[in-house]
């Protein structure tokens, strides 16, 4: 019995090293930089910091997820970022809207953009390349047009608080100096409620056919990430708490996570991606699901918009450019198939959190700006050269 | 007789397997030297190792070509000595013309500069030696596979051929092509040209064989001549196997129901060519419990008929009228074919009907993803129990349903499929070419797994190449031609020779 649970543990990490290399990944070059910059890297200052710079990439490296997964790409989201931020700006700072209409209002737009480009990849089949290269073009001069070629701000204070507002203590004052008591209980619950989750999903499994993750794994995965879970809402609660922005991200990473794991409709968009006519012949409608990711993504784009022009507190006519580099490198360095059909939602977000904690260490130590872009070309680079090593050795 | 080529003792071990054991291969110079066997017999590993895909020094044993023991580094050092081998999977550049394709990697030229004229005055004297009747500047694309496969045996000529090696030539070529193909093998024996020919079609083998080798496990089993005494097909396949195959069809008696579908006066225009009719004004039925066979030469639209009842994935303009029961259904797009009780198993397994990258078990439950799930959220438990399920009813062998599908057998593979098609709970499942690229051992089982289906009340149509195939599995056969029913036959009055009076007869 345990030499086949040991031999199971093995198989497991062989077919999975992708998965775990990449947190793994993440973990040393966290470690590293914490070395380098003595100690920075992890205050809750710069923590909270990391989480505020990295926001957008990573909001919109869940929706360029699936758009990549579908066998696609998206290369006007860092236009749609300006053109949305301008966008806001002009309706709350020139036209005085208040904030409960701008958000959605914008957010309806970004997912109008996203279906207009879908439209012409779905349903005309013209290459995504060429279809959200034109958008970039477009939306990027259209972010111009709408500025007059200058920047508006600032925002009203509650638009703002999207992108710097924390979520508020509840609890205050339970615990002496400045320590946000309810983020930390935010954490605690998260930190409980993963386990219980997986344990659910296994036992469910178990019903029905063998589990195919070891035990032993399973606990140890858990353990180790609850206890990051822990650790950095303890850090952030010692400073001003848990941020907004984060709290988007953590509800947007869930829900994407689940459809992609577990809906029918995740599940076709990689049967899309990873064999398109085999999808169809199977009665899966490609056409809709091609164009659903698109009007996802330009959501997205859209929110990342929002948050980008809030942090900003200005809307300016170079908000966002090159950030769809940004996306896609992490959603690579994330291992999806540029061919489409493989890549995890998890995987995006650390790739994303791997470029953020770079751009941040290495700014911190005082890399310039022409060695950062080298160092992350190559890190992109090795990520996907790493992929297909493993993929011709198995 | 004179030898050409003498492998001796090859040993070729990769990581764990050993993929060949002490093979010991004789060809005589100028012979049809046939090698058969199972898939993963080592074929293919033995013909790698012959023409230096598997350089010397990576296998034990000697090769022996022109009585000289050979040590070849690459594929360019054994065609440097004559020794040519076309792959199964064609290795042609379609948007390139015949004569570029031709010379490919070997141009006409003087300092980098192609010599047109010569180019295309050799290519159309090699076209004449192949029996090709096409301009050298014809795009390959614009070609059938059959007459690229004589593309391919041109290029091998250009390039003065001693030993020619042909991997499954006809594995997708129509009955006519292989004939005219195999006509040629027999030609070039004439001008004295040797060729080794694996193949997994016995009938061609018997045909044009001198000398029969059996590979089976890695090893050399037997070495059979066709000239002393006559050797049965059944002979070869014993020793292929390894068992005697006196049944190559598993034995059903039909317990044939009521009709189940009928497709009337169905009609399709070619997608590209909006004038040019494929399929004129069909009527086919099929009852509970009946496997129906559709026999044709190829580009007799038998898939283009299927395709385009399946949810219209071919084709335009298509008019005409499927019932199921009496009863008119849509089955304007896949979704609705499906609920309508249709599955349509494709002919090309890889492209069209895997996800090759995913697992067995997404791949099973992809036509049929509500059956797992509840208001759009999949039970991955309830997931693997029909993997499982479909993995123990039909014998798919791998020792996990998380195994990707890419690594099975196309035996393996085409049960998948099967099983895929049988948890979306059709009544009529049409199967177009099932067992193609599958070896004899796992024919068998498809063949019990469709007796199964039509057991079960279901009515199965299958399209066929092998005529035999049809001829041992089916209760009925229709024959078409160029788009065009031109009858049907019952099992009891159906022969190879019938069959093809009634296509050629127009």
């Amino acid at each position: 019995m345990s030499e086949t649970s040991s031999k199971n543990i093995g198989y497991y990490l062989r077919t999975h090293t992708r998965e775990y290399g990449m947190v793994l990944a993440l973990v040393a070059i966290m470690a590293f930089f914490q070395y380098l910059t003595d100690g920075v890297l992890m205050r809750p200052v710069n923590l909270t910091n990391l989480f505020l710079q990295n926001s957008y990439v990573i909001i919109m490296a869940v929706g360029m997820l699936l758009v990549i997964v579908g066998g696609n790409i998206d290369l006007s989201v860092g236009s749609v970022v300006g053109f949305i931020g301008a966008l806001a700006a002009v309706m709350a700072v020139q036209w005085g809207l208040p904030t409960i209409i701008v958000v959605p209002a914008c957010l309806i737009v970004g997912a109008l953009i996203g279906c207009a480009q879908g439209y012409w990849v779905a349903y005309w089949r013209i290459p995504s390349f060429i279809v959200t290269l034109a958008g970039m073009l477009v939306f990027r001069g259209l972010t111009l047009t709408l500025l007059g070629g200058a920047s508006v701000g600032p925002f009203p204070e509650n638009f703002q608080l999207m992108s710097s507002g924390f979520v508020p203590d509840i609890f205050s004052g339970m615990i002496d100096g400045r320590f946000n008591v309810f983020s930390m209980v935010i954490g605690i619950a998260v930190a409980v409620i993963l386990p219980v989750l997986g344990l659910r999903s296994r036992a469910k499994q178990a019903r029905f056919a063998a589990v195919e993750e070891p035990m032993a794994f399973f606990a140890a995965k858990h353990a180790i990430a609850g206890l990051a879970i822990l650790y950095i809402a303890f850090l952030l609660s010692t400073y001003r708490g848990l941020p907004n922005v984060l709290i988007v991200m953590a509800v947007l990473i869930a829900i994407f996570t689940f459809i992609t794991n577990s809906t029918t409709i995740g599940r076709r968009i990689y049967a899309m991606g990873g064999n398109e006519k085999a999808a169809q012949l199977s009665g899966i409608n490609t056409r809709r699901l091609a164009f659903l990711t698109f009007a996802n993504m330009g959501m997205l784009a859209g929110l990342a918009g929002l948050v980008f022009a809030a942090r900003l507190n200005t809307a300016t006519p170079k908000a966002g450019i090159a950030f769809e580099l940004d996306v896609i490198a992490a959603v690579f360095i994330g291992g999806a198939s540029m061919s489409g059909g493989v890549g995890k939602i998890i995987g995006a977000v650390v790739g994303a959190l791997i470029m953020g904690v770079m751009n941040n260490g290495m700014s911190i130590v005082g890399v310039g700006i022409d060695w950062q872009q080298v160092i992350k070309g190559l890190v992109l680079l090795a990520a996907v050269i790493f992929d297909v090593y493993n993929k011709n050795k198995a | 007789m004179d030898t050409i080529l003498e492998m001796r003792n090859i040993t070729k071990t990769f990581p764990g397997v050993k993929a060949l054991d002490d093979v010991n291969l004789k060809v005589r110079r100028g012979e049809i030297h046939a090698l058969c066997g199972e898939n993963g017999a080592g074929k293919s590993t033995l013909m790698k190792v012959l023409s230096g895909v598997y350089p010397h020094g990576t296998y034990e044993g000697d090769i022996l070509f022109d009585d000289q023991i050979q040590s070849f580094r690459d594929i360019r050092d054994s065609e440097d000595r004559g020794i040519i081998i076309i792959h199964q999977e064609l290795a042609l550049v379609p948007l390139l013309s015949i004569a570029e394709n031709i010379f490919l990697g070997n141009e006409l030229s003087e300092n980098g500069v192609i010599n047109w004229p010569k180019t295309f005055a050799r290519t159309t004297e090699l076209l004449a030696k192949v029996g090709l009747r096409e301009a050298p500047n014809t795009l390959v694309t614009n070609i059938g596979v059959g007459k690229q496969q004589l593309v391919e045996i041109a290029k091998a000529l250009s390039k003065e051929v001693k030993l020619l090696i042909l991997d499954e030539p006809t594995s997708s070529l129509q009955e006519n092509d292989s004939q005219k193909l195999l006509d040629l093998l027999i030609e070039f024996r004439k001008q004295g040209i040797t060729s080794i020919l694996i193949s997994h079609k016995l009938n061609e083998i018997s045909r044009v064989a001198d000398r029969i080798t059996v590979i089976r496990d890695g090893r050399a089993v037997s070495t059979l001549d066709c000239h002393e005494g006559q050797i049965s097909e059944d002979d070869i396949v014993k020793d292929m196997v390894g068992r005697d195959m006196a049944h190559r069809y598993p034995e059903r008696t039909p317990n044939i129901g009521g009709t189940i579908m009928e497709v009337r006066n169905w009609s399709c225009y070619h997608p590209l060519h909006p004038t040019q009719q494929l399929i004129k004004n069909v009527n086919i039925d099929v009852a509970a419990g009946e496997v129906v066979g559709i026999a044709g030469l190829m580009g007799a639209g038998r898939t283009e008929l299927a395709m385009s009842i399946f949810g219209r994935s071919y084709g335009l303009n298509i008019s005409g009228e499927v019932l199921m029961h009496g009863k008119p259904v849509d089955v304007s797009t896949v979704e609705r074919a499906i609920a309508a009780g249709l599955a349509y198993v494709t002919e090309d397994r890889k492209e069209m009907g895997l996800i090759l990258d995913e697992s067995i078990t997404t791949n099973i439950t992809l036509a049929n993803l509500p059956g797992v799930s509840e208001h759009g959220v999949l039970n991955d438990g309830a997931e693997r129990g029909v993997a499982e399920d479909y993995r123990k009813k039909i014998n798919i062998r791998t020792p996990n349903v998380a195994q990707k599908v890419v690594n099975l057998s196309g035996g393996n593979q085409q049960k998948v499929v099967l099983s895929k098609w049988l948890f979306a709970g059709p009544e009529v499942l049409i199967l177009d070419e099932p067992t193609r690229g599958i070896d004899v051992g796992a024919k068998y089982e498809i063949y019990s797994i469709i007796n199964q289906l039509a057991a079960d009340g279901k009515g199965v149509i299958m399209i066929s190449s092998e005529m035999p195939e049809l001829l041992g599995m089916c209760d009925r056969i229709y024959v078409m031609n160029e788009g065009e029913m031109k009858g049907q036959l019952a099992a009891s009055e159906a022969s190879q020779e019938k069959i093809m009076r009634m296509i050629l007869k127009g």
